[in-house]
């Protein structure tokens, strides 16, 4: 018995002898967190959905369907029945078809609008916190401004400025909305790691600026805007939701969006409340998805956390 | 305790490899007055020596190591004096020449192994970017060095270990890393600055002799900066005993430790405790701390402590004295016979 204890002990100590990084760490520690689990199954399950929509929905969701249309009537919209399990919507086509095709514009923009957040802000906030000076003043009293203005009202005077609403529009409407938060956060881990003994250390070295910005400072500095980046996502779904459902999204009545649906389902709120339940609640499931995953990373990747 | 006092003279410009000319530096905040950190400090160092800059906290001992690395702000502090390595005044050189000759030329090693190492890369990078920057080595050259830089400082496994972390290493193991990385283009001038105060007693002897080894090894001259009494009295030739942000007394370590002429020095010494002192006799310690002291301007600064303080010590600044291969500043030094 005690072999076999002195054997894991020693097999675990080899294991941590090889090096472990920062995310394999987390990545471990993710595994046994509940809720990161109940958070990765949900985004799992929704992109797997949106991967294979066509593949997965059981009829076209832009074609009416003559057996669901002749039963639409005023004041009465075709329920689930045999072929159709979520019914039809308020124009006679695939209820069902329609929501799982829509998780594709729902994960394109979400991520997207992120990514492109991420990215501008990212540049922002490590120009700002490895320059400093004025550079960092003028960057960041813009965010500031941008901070200043809730984040839906910025995203519908971005939307609202474009002549035509489409899709990009929504996608340009909601990264702008996460830039002053990743710039932000990024440049002040960037200003504790520029004060850092490490940095300062090889400053002593002689390494080149660059190299201390992009190799000593960045990836010490990233690791809150990543999960800042989860926490985005979440947002950036519900945003975009509320923009089409403005009606500041793309013109195309026929596209499948969750937003969208919610707002054209209003009308038909007495008669089907099913057509606003199930939009909702996918728009929530998912945010609620990308949410518990951020958060279970934030303390993952918390140093405190660390044994 | 050789006669280390016997060799090189080491207050002459001829030979030496960093001298440091009436160093000044000010550190100045908008709406408060100046602080004089470091006031008109000189010293030489000839290559292969080791010279302690021994003080108390806020002697300015750091902030001069500080200033020969440039690695002071360039806001709100002002430099002044001279730093002349390999006859170019480092003072004067342009940020990106700084930059070359640090790591390659001159190099530091910081007194938290832990937090003076990057805790997201492996130590192997940590090595492996000096090697490159300076060497212009490619990356199996350099990986192939750092392996063999690990091993001469004592790192056991060392390929296993350009793998690790940071945090998986013993603080030992993290202060040999980083002299490791600070040796890594053996530079001829190696700062240390506290490099075993982190560390616990067992292991801090450990890091003194192997940096003896190295120092010795590579021909490298080193500046010791320590509180410690012990670590001068085991590695340096030479000693500079600073007291708020001047040179109060210079020699060589044997005749330092044997006839202390300065209070100052005196009473650092005294306050060490001895095994052979007589059971209940009270530790002698130095009143006072550094923060009431009077600005050297006009005065000596020690002298609000100064058992020996005279009339003039307030009035008068005490000027540099040296004699016989020993520098001191004091008006009324302790009698060479005493002790």
């Amino acid at each position: 018995m005690t072999a076999t204890w002195l054997d894991r002990r020693r097999s675990r100590i080899d294991d941590l002898a090889g090096g472990r990084s920062l995310g394999s760490e987390a990545l471990r520690r993710l595994r046994r967190e509940p809720a990161a689990i109940a958070g990765a199954v949900i985004i799992g399950l929704f992109v797997v959905v949106a991967a294979f929509a066509p593949l997965i929905a059981p009829h076209d969701a832009a074609q009416p369907f003559p057996e669901l249309q002749e039963n639409l009537r005023p004041g009465s919209i075709p329920g689930p029945q045999p072929g159709f399990p979520l019914g039809s919507d308020q124009l006679g086509r695939d209820f069902l078809s329609r929501m799982i095709l829509a998780s594709q514009q729902t994960l394109l923009v979400g991520v997207l609008a992120t990514l492109i957040g991420l990215a501008v802000g990212v540049v922002i906030g490590t120009v700002a916190g490895a320059l400093g000076g004025w550079v960092d003043t003028v960057l960041m009293r813009v965010t500031d401004v941008l901070l200043a203005i809730p984040s839906l009202l910025l995203a519908i005077s971005v939307a609202a400025l474009a002549a035509n609403p489409s899709q990009t529009t929504v996608i340009i409407a909601v990264a702008i909305v996460g830039v002053p938060i990743f710039a932000r956060l990024l440049r002040g881990s960037m200003l504790a790691q520029r004060s850092s003994d490490h940095v300062l250390a090889a400053t002593a070295l002689g390494v080149r600026r660059p190299a201390i910005v992009m190799r000593h400072m960045l990836p010490n500095a990233i690791g809150p805007v990543i999960v800042q980046a989860t926490l985005t996502l979440a947002t950036a779904i519900l945003d975009a939701a509320a923009l089409s459902f403005l009606g500041l999204g793309d013109a195309d009545p026929g596209r499948a969006e969750w937003g969208l649906m919610l707002a054209q389902a209003q009308a038909y709120l007495e008669v089907r409340p099913a057509l606003a339940f199930y939009p909702a609640i996918a728009i929530i499931v998912v945010a609620l998805g990308f949410t518990l995953l951020g958060e279970s990373l934030r303390e993952a990747l918390d140093p405190k956390g660390r044994r | 305790m050789t006669a280390a006092h016997s060799a090189a003279a080491p207050l002459t410009e001829t030979g030496a490899l960093l001298s440091v000319r009436d160093l000044r530096v000010v550190f100045q905040r908008r709406g408060e007055p100046p602080t004089v950190a470091v006031d008109g400090v000189s010293f030489d160092v000839a290559p292969g020596q080791v010279v302690g800059l021994v003080g108390e906290s806020g002697c300015g001992k750091s902030v001069t190591s500080m200033a020969v690395m440039r690695l002071l702000p360039d806001r709100g502090v002002r430099v002044g004096g001279s730093v002349v390595m390999d006859g170019v005044d480092l003072l004067t050189l342009s940020d990106d020449e700084m930059r070359r000759r640090r790591g390659r030329d001159l190099s530091m090693v910081f007194q938290d192994p832990l937090t003076s190492l990057n805790p997201v890369i492996p130590i192997g990078l940590q090595v492996t970017e000096v090697l490159r920057r300076h060497r212009g080595m490619n990356k199996e050259a350099a990986r192939k060095a750092a392996a063999e830089l690990l091993e001469r400082v004592g790192i056991p496994d060392p390929r296993r270990r350009l793998d690790s972390y940071p945090h998986q290493l013993s603080g030992g193991m993290r202060q040999r890393a980083l002299i490791a990385i600070a040796l890594a283009c053996r530079p001829r001038l190696l700062i240390a600055d506290e490099p075993t105060t982190a560390l616990d007693v067992t292991i801090q002897a450990q890091i003194l002799e192997l940096l003896k080894e190295l120092v010795r090894e590579t021909g490298a001259a080193l500046i010791m900066i320590t509180h410690d009494l012990g670590v001068v009295a085991g590695l340096c030739e030479t000693v500079n005993v600073l007291y708020g942000g001047r040179i109060v007394e210079r020699a060589q370590r044997h005749r330092l430790f044997t006839t202390p002429r300065h209070p100052y020095t005196h009473g650092l010494l005294r306050s060490i405790p001895r095994l052979d002192a007589p059971p209940g006799e009270e530790l002698p310690a130095i009143r006072g701390s550094v923060v009431d002291n009077l600005p050297w301007a006009d005065n000596c600064a020690f002298a609000p402590r100064c058992p020996r303080a005279v009339e003039r010590c307030v009035g008068v600044s005490p000027e540099e004295e040296t004699t016989g291969g020993r520098l001191l500043r004091c008006h009324n030094p302790v009698p060479a016979s005493a002790d």
